[in-house]
This record gives structure tokens, C-alpha cells and sequence, in this order.
């Protein structure tokens, strides 16, 4: 089956963070996919020239024919500084997709789950949650975020109002330069101790672990993960950045 | 479709050389890491490569006598499906003719699988990895491969998508069928010519 580009007009633009904002796009039609898939973006311009880029789907796959895609700036970047800098609602985007069909977590698979994130890395982790609330699985799902500070947990009021229903969901934030102490939240980076905690609380070895971030990020987590006992064939990776 | 206010400003790295990157990928000096699980860490000592005809085991080479192969060197783009490109880079390893040739093997079928030691997969036909056109890569940048660029060797098809040059690499098996691999299976293209711009099954 082929993948092809559909204009999708924008039809919200939301700040998460000072560095992420998500984008509500109105698609053609309501577009089928799996938790942690992401579509592929394609500007041009008038001369023909192209950039493309992926992003991972924020919104949980409910049969509407809105789509959220959260991007982070980045300051070099090319596609992300014109998202942030030019792009308004009413605007059509190409976009196409979906895509990626191995970092992908739906309720019928069944758990416990471990998530882990970093950064911009919990966007399709967020995906898979807003996914298990919507279809009101008790499947024990951890999250272990790792964000600067408390500006920066993307969805994190979100985040901390799923972890209150107390459903089998448990979000273990930790903020790496944060100033002052946050209620709930550790201190410093994902270490073994954190990951031994999130998989205490899950009871019994994840089915599946989901690790995604930047590469030193996930390179850090899966091998302590394995250093915890996980084994390899469990864990599934999401990289991104050199 | 032009999209409205884009002129594409940033384009001024790779855009210097016409023809030198393919549509839709952008030029990175990074070496990003893409893999689908965790970084397995193989010592040398434990390490084999072993030529396979569907099932049965033509050849295997421990890493000492791997190393004893005639060793080329080459400095090719390379392109990422996720869109990025690096420019001239630079690769030591055995080629597959040279590797067919210790072996005394002369092609059967038409395509391979490469298979690597966390599992993965990729199909590429013999085609695209005989007249220099594929290596065995033991070096990279004048150094030892690191592990999360899939050392101590990896597969190098550096015309296709770099998916297909697999990391870890253990076995490279000739197969009667163009049989799909890891990615392959999960909806990307079967052959990943970047000039083609063949990402996804369908392109």
C-alpha cells in the first residue's frame, strides 16, 4: 500500500514547553495507526525544494480526523524553527504516513509496560497512555520521565492527572536542573535505582519496555536495563540526534 | 504543493554540490544512531561471520581470519531513510567478491539476507553487493566500528538506504526469493533506492 502526501490544515497550535509546541492538524480523513507511530512532514518551497521530517503522533488513535504532533525546536534545525517561527493556523501541511511498525504498543498486547523517556522522547510514550485511558485499560503501565525541570515534562499536567486515577498507571518523574524541589518529582538523571523502582512497581517483568530519547539517552537506559536483568529481545528503541 | 511562507533558507549545506543529496534528505556532519533495540556489545573473540546458502553453511570466518582477507577501503555518502546524509565516509573491510572468492562460492540465487547478532534482518540482491558495490566494514574513520555503529562489523550498501547496511552483522544467507527483513516487514521498501526516494513499501 502506498503512502501518500495529504495537505492537512492546522488547525490549533499549542505551547507544551518553552522548546515544544504541539500542532493540531484537520486530516483528509481519520487515519488508522498503532501508539508510537509518527508521520512523515514534507515542506516545499516555491522553487521545488524540499525537507522533510518525522514526527511522533502526540494523540491517541480515537477515529477522529484530528491528529496532534508534537515538535520541539530545535535551534538549528530547519523544519522545526519554521514550525515554530511561521506556521499558523489555517496553514495546510504534507504530511503522510503512518509510519514505523516496531516501536509500536497497543492495549490488545497486553503488559506491564515499561516506558522510559527523555525529553521529547515521551511523545509517543504519551501516545500509547492516552491510548490504554481511552480505552479505560487496566494494564500496569510505569513511565519513567526525564525532563530538565518541571517547565519542561511535556504533558506533564496530563501526565500527573492519568498517575492520580490510580488504574495500574504510575508516572515516576525526574527533573535534571531543576532548582528548587518538586513535590513527586526525583532529582538528577534515569539511573538503575529509578528503573529498579518503576519495575517494583510494576510487580512482575515487563512484556515490553519502550525506551526513547536521544541516542546517549537510550544507549544509558537499555544498558542498565539489561544490567537489571531485562532481556534484550524485551526492549525496544526510539533514537533520535547524533 | 508549495507551502506557504517556506523558502527553504536553511538549505545552504549539501544544496553547494547539485545532485549530491538525494530528495527529501538534509546533510548532517553527526553520525545520528538508529537501532531498534539495545546495543549488543560482541567481543572479537566470540565473533564469526559465516556465509550461508539458504540453510546450509558454506563458510565461516573467526575474527582472525577475517582480518586476513584482502581489505578495501572506500568513501562513500551515505543516506538515512530518516532523512539525514553524510558526505565522505570513510570505511575499511572485506568485499563481498573478495569474501565469495575465499570461499570459492559463486553466486546461486539472485538475492541475500544479512542477518545480525541482535536478530535483525535486511534483504539486499546480489547485484547491489558484487562489483565493489558491498563490504564487510571492520573500520570506520581509520578506527575499530563502535559498538552503536554496529561493531565489530557491519554490512555496507552505501547506494541504498543505510537500514540495509546491517549492524552486528553475523551471516550474510543467498536465498531463493527476495525474502523481507526486519524493516521490510514493518511496511518500508524492499529495495530503499534513495535516489528513487523508495522509503516505505510502495514508493
Amino acid at each position: 500500500m502506498k503512502l501518500v502526501w495529504q495537505p492537512a490544515a492546522v488547525i490549533a497550535i499549542e505551547p507544551r514547553t518553552p522548546t515544544v509546541k504541539s500542532f493540531f492538524f484537520g486530516l483528509p480523513r481519520p487515519l488508522s495507526f498503532a501508539p508510537g507511530q509518527h508521520m512523515d512532514v514534507r515542506l516545499t518551497a516555491p522553487d521545488g525544494y524540499e525537507a522533510q521530517r518525522s514526527y511522533s503522533i502526540a494523540s491517541a488513535p480515537d477515529g477522529t480526523d484530528r491528529m496532534e504532533l508534537a515538535i520541539e525546536l530545535l535551534q538549528d534545525g530547519e523544519v522545526s524553527p519554521f514550525f515554530f517561527n511561521t506556521v499558523a493556523v489555517g496553514d495546510e501541511i504534507e504530511l503522510r504516513g503512518p509510519i514505523g511498525g516496531h516501536f509500536t504498543w497497543s492495549v490488545d498486547d497486553g503488559g506491564p509496560i515499561l516506558l522510559v523517556g527523555g525529553g521529547s522522547g515521551v511523545v509517543p510514550l504519551a501516545c500509547m497512555l492516552r491510548h490504554r485511558w481511552a480505552r479505560r485499560s487496566a494494564v500496569p503501565v510505569a513511565l519513567v520521565y526525564s525532563a530538565r525541570t518541571a517547565a519542561d515534562l511535556i504533558f506533564g499536567d496530563e501526565l500527573r492527572m492519568l498517575n492520580a486515577r490510580r488504574d495500574g498507571f504510575h508516572f515516576l518523574p525526574t527533573l535534571t536542573r531543576q532548582a528548587n524541589p518538586v513535590p513527586g518529582h526525583r532529582v538528577g538523571r534515569i539511573v538503575a535505582a529509578l528503573l529498579s523502582d518503576a519495575l517494583a512497581v510494576l510487580n512482575s517483568t515487563p512484556k515490553l519496555v519502550f525506551v526513547c530519547g536521544a541516542n546517549a539517552f537510550v544507549e544509558t537506559v537499555a544498558d542498565a536495563l539489561i544490567g537489571l536483568g531485562i532481556e534484550a529481545t524485551r526492549i525496544r528503541t526510539e533514537r533520535y540526534g547524533g | 504543493m508549495a507551502t506557504r511562507g517556506f523558502s527553504g533558507r536553511g538549505r545552504a549545506t549539501g544544496a553547494e554540490q547539485p545532485g549530491r543529496l538525494p530528495p527529501g534528505q538534509f546533510l548532517t556532519a553527526d553520525f545520528p544512531v538508529l537501532s531498534a533495540g539495545p546495543t549488543p556489545h560482541i567481543a572479537r573473540e566470540d565473533w564469526r561471520f559465516t556465509l550461508q546458502v539458504g540453510p546450509r553453511q558454506i563458510k565461516s570466518w573467526s575474527w582472525g581470519d577475517f582480518i586476513r582477507l584482502p581489505i578495501t577501503k572506500t568513501m562513500p555518502d551515505i543516506h538515512c531513510v530518516t532523512k539525514w546524509s553524510k558526505f565522505d565516509t570513510s570505511w575499511e573491510g572485506v568485499s563481498i567478491q573478495d569474501l565469495l572468492a575465499d570461499a570459492a562460492l559463486e553466486p546461486s540465487t539472485e538475492f541475500t539476507l544479512a542477518h545480525s547478532y541482535d536478530g535483525y534482518s535486511t534483504n539486499v540482491p546480489v547485484q547491489d553487493l558484487l562489483s565493489g558495490r558491498g563490504m564487510i566494514a571492520i573500520a570506520y574513520d581509520g578506527k575499530p566500528i563502535a559498538a552503536e555503529h554496529g561493531g565489530p562489523a557491519r554490512l555496507l550498501v552505501p547506494h541504498l538506504y543505510f537500514w540495509k547496511s546491517a549492524k552486528w552483522v553475523k551471516a550474510l544467507q543467498f536465498t531463493e526469493r527476495d525474502e523481507a527483513g526486519f524493516w521490510e516487514l514493518r511496511g518500508y521498501h524492499m529495495y530503499g533506492d534513495p535516489w528513487q526516494e523508495q522509503r516505505y513499501s510502495g514508493d
